[in-house]
């Protein structure tokens, strides 16, 4: 072999084993955080976990009831919130708009992605919790619900605009309205795609703690209605690791368990429903 | 007659694909639009249902009768459940069988029983013994064949006066090709056909007039015995007989 070939062959294998290597990182920092939590937590998932309120400051034992409800609660208004404006947004936009207009409408969508969800918390601050005077689950969900929007919207934009044109002029030659078609064939033939959105969009405030600190504040007990401050899984995490106590520790990583779990199983139905396949065939 | 089309115009953008067209479409026969590429007979086509209002910056002037009355003035909804259309890729909609043939009743709020024109339209469109017995299933496990039969259900079903098709075959076997063919001289006793094609053949076979258009003009429009055996514009003869397009 001469020396030049040798060099090649030499580099040729550097590169695919620094690849290689990086691919490898990549993935195994998933299941190295996976397998932390399950190390850390997993002793402290129970039963009580699951049913009893925080123990007093101070006593070992306790639960974090409260906080599965209070993330429940506030995912739950976040998404009536986010999702029906993301939606009938992306209608507009993927539809109605000219493109002068669909370009700023998705410019402005993408920077409200990329806007640290902190700044979204003081937004929701002062919009739904100084005004009022104090702290509450509406407030909470208000802010998770704006960062729903610009999720949803792309992606139920992208998958609207993939229903091939020849179905919509099918309909409309039939005498359907834009509108009539819309509702009847265009939303109908892309909802897998939107309801993996939806998932995605959910899965993603679901774990989103900044937006919550001042806004849902938190709470050791169970909150009543809408309208008090209300405890969720992430906000809990960030509490109890900061918290001095062994045992908020234990629980923080259960907690963390708990909610990466909740976000993988997500991900999972939302990419088990869009792999059953496009509801229309390609042209 | 049962459309006339009379000094049609037609603009995409800045750019005119149809010059000064006037023809008439006889009642329960077939009038085929033949031409090369990108001479516009389906924009003409399109115009006969205001389908080229779908394309943003078009613009038509002129006039387009049926059974009289100018369908540019009329409520365009209306207008196309007379005026029924099936286009060149067959396109079924994500639904069952059944629902994509009673789709064009459900909309206009037909109160007919569902069941009996379904299997009417199924019946006329040659398809109903193929799928009799699985109604329900995806429109989307028929063939090509057999979707853009269905499409062609699809269309009857709201009984509409003028079916228009726009290169119902063009992708499409020559077996399917022929059902087709068959299916739609039988049905010019249902209603007024005119279809699209640049088979010159399929336009001999089927169709009692033939149109031959040429970049956006109509050169020569006969019965079509005529038009093959003894077209009387030079460009038409050179066209039929293979000598360009």
């Amino acid at each position: 072999m001469n020396p030049r070939l040798r060099w090649r062959k030499f580099v040729s294998n550097f590169m695919l084993t620094i690849t290689g290597l990086c691919a490898l990182v990549a993935v195994s920092v998933l299941f190295l955080i996976l397998g932390y939590l399950v190390y850390h937590g997993g002793v402290s998932v129970n039963w009580n976990f699951f049913t009893k309120l925080p123990a007093p400051v101070g006593e070992t034992g306790g639960g974090m009831a409260n906080a599965i409800v209070g993330s429940a609660k506030l995912l739950a208004l976040a998404t009536l919130f986010g999702v029906p404006i993301g939606f009938l947004g992306a209608i507009y936009l993927a539809e109605f708009s000219g493109s002068k207009m669909a370009f700023v409408v998705r410019y402005a969508a993408d920077l409200l992605n990329g806007t640290p969800s902190i700044v979204i918390g003081i937004f929701a601050f002062s919009i739904a919790v100084h005004p009022f005077k104090h702290f509450s689950a509406y407030a909470g969900g208000f802010a998770l619900g704006i960062m729903m929007i610009p999720i949803t919207l792309r992606s139920t934009e992208g998958f609207l605009l993939a229903v091939p044109r020849t179905l919509r002029e099918g309909a409309m030659a039939l005498g359907a309205s834009k509108w009539k078609t819309i509702a009847t064939v265009v939303v109908p033939a892309a909802y897998r795609g939107i309801l993996t959105a939806v998932l995605l969009a959910f899965a993603r405030v679901a774990g989103e703690t900044a937006p919550l600190l001042f806004t849902a504040l938190g709470n050791r007990y169970w909150s009543h209605g809408f309208n008090e401050p209300t405890a969720a899984l992430p906000e809990m995490i960030y509490r109890y690791a900061t918290g001095p106590y062994d045992d908020w520790h234990r629980q923080a990583w259960a907690a963390g368990l708990v909610l990466l779990a909740l976000i993988l199983v997500i991900n999972i139905i939302a990419r088990a429903i869009l792999s059953r396949g496009s509801s229309v065939p390609r042209a | 007659m049962r459309m006339t089309i009379s000094k049609v115009n037609f603009w995409y953008g800045a750019k005119q694909t149809l010059f000064d067209i006037s023809l008439g479409i006889a009642t329960s026969k077939v009038t085929a639009l033949i031409g090369p590429s990108g001479c516009g007979k389906s924009t003409l086509l399109r115009t006969l249902d205001r389908m080229h209002e779908t394309v943003r910056n078009s613009r038509l002037e002129g006039e387009i009768l049926l059974d009289g009355k100018n369908i540019l003035a009329q409520d365009v909804t209306l207008l196309r459940r007379r005026v029924g259309m099936v286009f060149q890729r067959p396109n079924p909609f994500p639904k069952s069988i059944f629902e994509n043939v009673a789709y064009g009743l459900r909309i206009n709020g037909s109160i007919l029983p569902m069941a009996d024109a379904v299997e009417k339209s199924l019946r006329h469109a040659a398809l109903w013994d193929e799928v009799k017995d699985h109604l329900h299933k995806s429109a989307y496990e028929l063939s090509g064949g057999q979707q853009q039969r269905l499409c062609i259900a699809r269309a009857l079903a709201v009984e509409p006066e003028v079916l228009l098709l726009d290169e119902p075959c063009s992708a499409l076997d020559p077996i399917s090709t022929a059902k087709i063919e068959e299916l739609l001289v039988q049905l010019k006793d249902l209603c007024t056909i005119v279809t699209v094609t640049h088979n010159m053949q399929q336009a001999a076979r089927i169709s009692d007039f033939t149109a031959f258009l040429l970049t956006g003009q109509l050169i020569e429009f006969s019965p079509t015995p005529q038009l093959f055996t003894k077209p009387s514009d030079p460009r038409t003869e050179a066209y039929i007989t293979g000598r360009f397009g």
